[in-house]
């Protein structure tokens, strides 16, 4: 792979660790699964009975992360450790966009995933984390090819769509979804010599470019986020091309959380077959109350954090 | 391409099972070997097909999911009667007679032990260049990521490759084949290979049996 993040290349007692196939490959198995956001161990536990392929750590949902204002951190190292002991799937945390200290933080403790998110506040407006040098992989959000391109250059070993966190609404997270295969269906429609100018337009790395032309997909993982709600809501994301799926607010906001995930995480095997959404979709209790994502007030507004 | 058997009969369908995890990984290894590979969501596409792929996923995940949708017995069923099967990482938990900390029950189709996580957060994630009996060519680049231990194999078990601490990386009983790594992460295709190879003898002494 040309996206080669062998900076962080190690060698344990049994083989090479943190190659770029390690870090990316994470990424790989979640693929089909739904990554459920969880506040508490309880939560967690609910997620892995319902079925998460993973859980992401934080001290509140985005939703309340909107309600309570202020500065969004890394979520306390005694919540995220407390996490990752109470259950056996694979353990995500958020750190904030361009803060490597909280990333460094995130890897000692031993989460598997880095959410370099949006969903907090940024630490650095002009920089994302550099990602090669951790020997854990990293996750970024983006809202088109460009953006997600930048992202894997800076070393993410999975991408997915930012949608906007938090309110429950998919519209966003459609635009984010169709953007990026936009993007990519362009590219393949490319002759080799026009997609230096389509890189520079990207502001992405031409090698990245030609990566996605030849594969015909990005080079790593991308799932979707920002705005599930509902199983359908899930469906429609997969049917549009992502590999899996993030449920921030979605699940622990409506009314029955155990019955949500569990459909959710049924609705992302059977995505394309009508009969067994609807089946999913009975008796699952009142979704979360949604917001509209334009009425948000600009800097409301979480998407645009990050380029 | 490895060189095939001379079919006389059509080539065997193989499918990946597809409830979750690194499906496509599979076909397209299956599609390197010219033979293409199906999903396997239903019990009509588990009809489908000669041999099948259990891929890497989450084990808690795919364990639930084949429950869910009542395809737990249906599969152990066929598999007992004499599919070939393939479980990686994951695919290999299901497939393991003793799971101890899957709360799920497995296929139980394979005397072995599946230690989940044995070797640590993704962090202790690792490659290595690994011989496996029976593989001429070289050892493979086997991918271990948050991988399980197999061991205790029991005496009808063939061990096919072991990590240097001793523990199971590859292991086959009769039709059923078991690797604790992703050889569907790299473009070495002979394990595929070497599973199609299974699936042909199976298909050749059903029909020779008729």
């Amino acid at each position: 792979m040309t996206t080669n993040g062998n900076m962080a290349d190690g060698s344990g007692e049994r083989g090479e660790t943190a190659t770029w196939r390690v870090k990316a490959g994470l990424a790989q198995m979640l693929k089909g699964g739904v990554i459920m956001d969880v506040v508490t161990v309880e939560h967690a536990r609910i997620a892995e009975e319902a079925g998460a392929v993973a859980v992401m750590a934080l001290e509140r949902v985005p939703s309340d992360i909107r309600a309570a204002g202020g500065v969004a951190r890394m979520s306390h190292v005694a919540l995220v450790e407390e996490i990752c002991n109470s259950v056996t799937i694979p353990v995500m945390a958020k750190a904030r966009i361009g803060h490597f200290v909280e990333a460094q933080i995130l890897e000692a403790i031993g989460v598997d995933y880095i959410d370099e998110s949006e969903v907090l506040t940024p630490a650095d407006e002009a920089h994302h984390i550099n990602k090669h040098p951790f020997r854990v992989p990293f996750v970024c959000g983006c809202r088109d090819l460009g953006e997600a391109l930048r992202r894997i250059a800076e070393g993410a070993a999975m991408i997915r769509t930012k949608g906007e966190a938090g309110t429950g609404n998919i519209v966003e997270a459609v635009r984010h979804m169709r953007a990026v295969h936009d993007g990519i269906r362009r590219i393949g429609a490319m002759r080799d010599d026009e997609l230096a100018t389509y890189a520079k337009e990207l502001g992405a790395p031409l090698e990245l470019v030609r990566e996605v032309k030849e594969q015909g997909r990005l080079p790593v993982v991308n799932f979707s986020a920002g705005g599930v709600a509902t199983p359908a809501d899930a469906a429609l994301m997969m049917q549009l091309g992502a590999d899996g799926v993030f449920v921030g607010s979605g699940i622990f906001k409506s009314e029955e959380p155990a019955k949500m995930a569990a459909a959710i995480v049924r609705a992302v095997t059977h995505y394309a077959d009508p009969a067994v959404l609807a089946e999913v979709s009975r008796g699952i209790g009142e979704p979360m109350r949604g917001r509209s994502a334009a009425s948000l007030p600009a800097e409301e507004q979480l998407a645009v954090r990050g380029n | 391409m490895t060189a095939a058997p001379e079919r006389t009969a059509v080539a065997p369908r193989i499918g990946v099972l597809a409830l979750q995890g690194d499906v496509r990984e599979h076909i397209e290894a299956l599609d390197a070997l010219g033979i293409g590979g199906a999903e396997v969501r239903t019990l009509a596409q588990l009809d489908e097909v000669d041999g099948l792929i259990m891929p890497g996923g989450e084990s808690t995940t795919i364990a639930r999911l084949l429950l869910i949708f009542g395809m737990h017995e249906p599969l152990r069923d066929r598999i007992a009667a004499g599919m070939p099967v393939w479980g990686t990482c994951a695919g290999a938990i299901l497939l393991a007679e003793r799971a101890p900390d899957l709360d799920r029950p497995t296929l139980g189709l394979m005397d072995v032990l599946a230690e989940r996580n044995a070797y640590g957060r993704q962090v202790d994630s690792f490659e290595v260049d690994l011989d496996i009996a029976g593989l001429d060519g070289g050892p493979v680049r086997a991918v271990f990521i948050r991988a399980p231990r197999l061991a205790e194999p029991g005496p009808g078990v063939e061990v096919l490759a072991r990590l240097e601490d001793g523990s199971i990386a590859a292991c086959r009983q009769g039709r059923v084949l078991a690797t604790a790594f992703h050889p569907e992460l790299t473009t070495d295709g002979r394990l595929h290979a070497y599973f199609l190879a299974m699936t042909e003898e199976a298909l050749a002494a059903a029909r020779a049996s008729r």
